[in-house]
């Protein structure tokens, strides 16, 4: 489903990813881990066509990435569900209108969207809150509507980096059990994250970067930087 | 597409009340450029009166001998109107001549009398030829200089007037270059602050451009809300200004007419009125939307 082939990433001949490979299978739990600089903010813009490798090919499904053209973009990115940690919820709008944005923006029809959109925002336990203005809602509630958002176009990958960086533990944890319920219903996540607790608790596959480089890959794995 | 489209629109209008205090400020500065073009309309219309008027009062008077036949008088008149640089010809012949005295000087005991009293009518038939441009007049009287006539004709009162006829054709063309000038600079600048305002307010906006990008938006859905936001700014600017402006035209239109005689300013505002709302609309939507156009293709690269 995603595949990183020998992808490089310099800013001003500097190299910030080296010579990345790895396949993402669908329905994977993949856990993207290393210390602040490693490079996961940056793999994460390049596998969102947010930036072009400087050497390398990114496949997602028929798409090559690296290739795409900037009108071909949005096609793209309605196939993947993103999640920052600073929610990027549309300000002046309610809980209830971003999830619907989304699906507009997708073509959704009408009837599809009055079933869809509250059924998200119930699974992710905003039901009683959908009309809130995003101002109205706290850290925890926006990353809850980011999540309804990202999944209800059923992507084909959920792409979260450091979902949790602005979040207390209760929170962090009601977050990540979402990431995983998504994953147990069949949708491909990739999360981005350096909470050392979160990942060696998931037992899932984790991908170690440290300076650029994949220094670890294992399923199952923990997380370990030396 | 259609639904689309109706989402467009339905975003286009909740930025707009949304966004109310920058929209308000956005419509506010239209409306002061779309003033500014009003003004150069009106402006530009007094300007031509103006000068028509004053051409108007321009013309070459040819005086013939007392014992000038008629129809030598009517042939040369029309040699004249074949003339591409002549406007009209008036024949004024003797007798209306003497008319045209006797009722101005009615009020004068003296000269009527006196006129009363004469056995032959004293006065010269006269062709009072208009020309098309007041540039023209050297070349009409040069015609008249080369025409076979010239032994029925006394005098052309052009070579008198000559100098201040040449003088006024220049004044004349000066005052429309600059007063085009004067437009040209005047819309140039109402269209800048426009354009930069409306340019900032969507500059206020970028995160949430960036964020309707990353949910997937294609570039016509980001940019379709703002260019309806637009075209809400220009229409409203629009109204606006012509509610505020038709009172001070209506109030102004009395001393216009003082100035420049035949002149009726309201009656122009009213009788073009939607023209005069078309030109507006094409203004401020043009800005409205032109300028919304341009800031967002700088955002989204393309
Ligand atoms: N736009 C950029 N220009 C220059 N350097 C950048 C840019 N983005 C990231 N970097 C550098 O790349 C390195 C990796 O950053 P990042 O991918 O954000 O790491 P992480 O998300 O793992 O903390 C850092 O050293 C950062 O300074
Ligand atoms: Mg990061």
């Amino acid at each position: 489903m995603i595949t990183f082939s020998n992808v490089s990433k310099a800013y001003n001949n500097h190299e910030v990813l080296r010579d990345i490979s790895f396949k993402i299978e669908p329905k994977e739990f993949v856990s993207l881990v290393g210390r602040s600089g490693a490079g996961k903010s940056t793999l994460v813009r390049l596998l969102i066509g947010e930036d072009k490798p400087t050497k390398g090919r990114i496949v997602f499904g028929p798409y090559e990435i690296n290739k795409l053209q900037s009108h071909e973009l949005p096609e793209v990115r309605r196939r993947m569900g993103i999640i920052f940690q600073d929610f990027k919820l549309l300000p002046k709008k309610t809980a209830y209108e971003n999830v619907v944005f989304a699906m507009e923006v997708a073509g959704r029809s009408e009837e599809d969207i009055d079933e869809a959109a509250p059924q998200a925002l119930e699974l992710v336990g905003l039901g009683k809150k959908m009309r809130n203005y995003v101002h109205e809602l706290s850290g925890g509630e926006r990353q809850r509507v980011a999540i309804a958002r990202a999944m209800v176009n059923q992507p084909d990958v959920i792409i979260a980096d450091e979902p949790t960086g602005n979040l207390d533990p209760v929170n962090t944890w009601g977050i990540i059990n979402l990431l995983l319920k998504i994953n147990e219903l069949g949708t491909t996540v990739v999360l981005a994250t350096h909470n050392k607790d979160i990942v060696n608790q998931l037992e899932h596959r984790v991908i170690s970067l440290d300076d650029g480089m994949v220094i670890r890959d294992e399923d199952k794995g923990k997380y370990i930087l030396t | 597409m259609f639904t689309t489209l109706a989402r467009i629109i339905k975003y286009g209008f909740q930025n707009f009340w949304r966004n109310g205090l920058v929209s308000f400020a956005t419509i506010l500065v239209l409306l002061l450029a779309v003033i500014v073009f009003q003004g150069m309309m009106l402006f530009g219309e007094i300007g031509r009166q103006a000068i028509d008027a004053v051409q108007d009062k321009i013309d070459i008077s040819v005086y013939f001998v007392s014992n000038a036949p008629e129809d030598e008088i009517l042939r040369l008149k029309e040699a004249l109107l074949t003339l591409s640089e002549v406007k009209s010809v008036d024949y004024v012949s003797k007798e209306e001549a003497l008319e045209l005295f006797k009722e101005r000087h009615a009020d004068d005991p003296t000269i009527s009398q006196a006129i009363e009293e004469l056995e032959e009518n004293p006065l010269r038939a006269s062709l009072n030829i208009k020309a098309q441009d007041p540039n023209q007049y050297s070349l009409i009287a040069g015609f008249l200089e080369g025409d076979a006539s010239q032994n029925i004709i006394q005098e052309v009162s052009y070579s008198q007037n000559q100098v201040v006829i040449d003088r006024l054709a220049k004044v004349l063309s000066l005052s429309r270059k600059i007063g085009v000038l004067l437009t040209l600079v005047c819309a140039t600048v109402a269209i800048i602050i426009s354009f930069n305002t409306i340019i900032l307010a969507i500059y206020s906006n970028k995160e949430e451009i960036a964020i309707m990008r990353l949910v997937g938006a294609s570039n016509a859905f980001i940019r379709g809300p703002y260019v309806i936001v637009g075209i809400v700014y220009g229409v409203i600017a629009v109204l606006a200004a012509m509610i505020i402006m038709a009172p001070f035209i209506y109030a102004a239109s009395p001393y216009v007419s003082v100035f420049i005689t035949g002149m009726n300013l309201w009656g122009f505002f009213l009788g073009s009125f939607f023209k005069f709302l078309g030109y507006n609309l094409l203004f401020g939507v043009g800005i409205g939307v032109i300028s919304s156009v341009i800031v967002i293709r700088k955002y989204l690269e393309i």
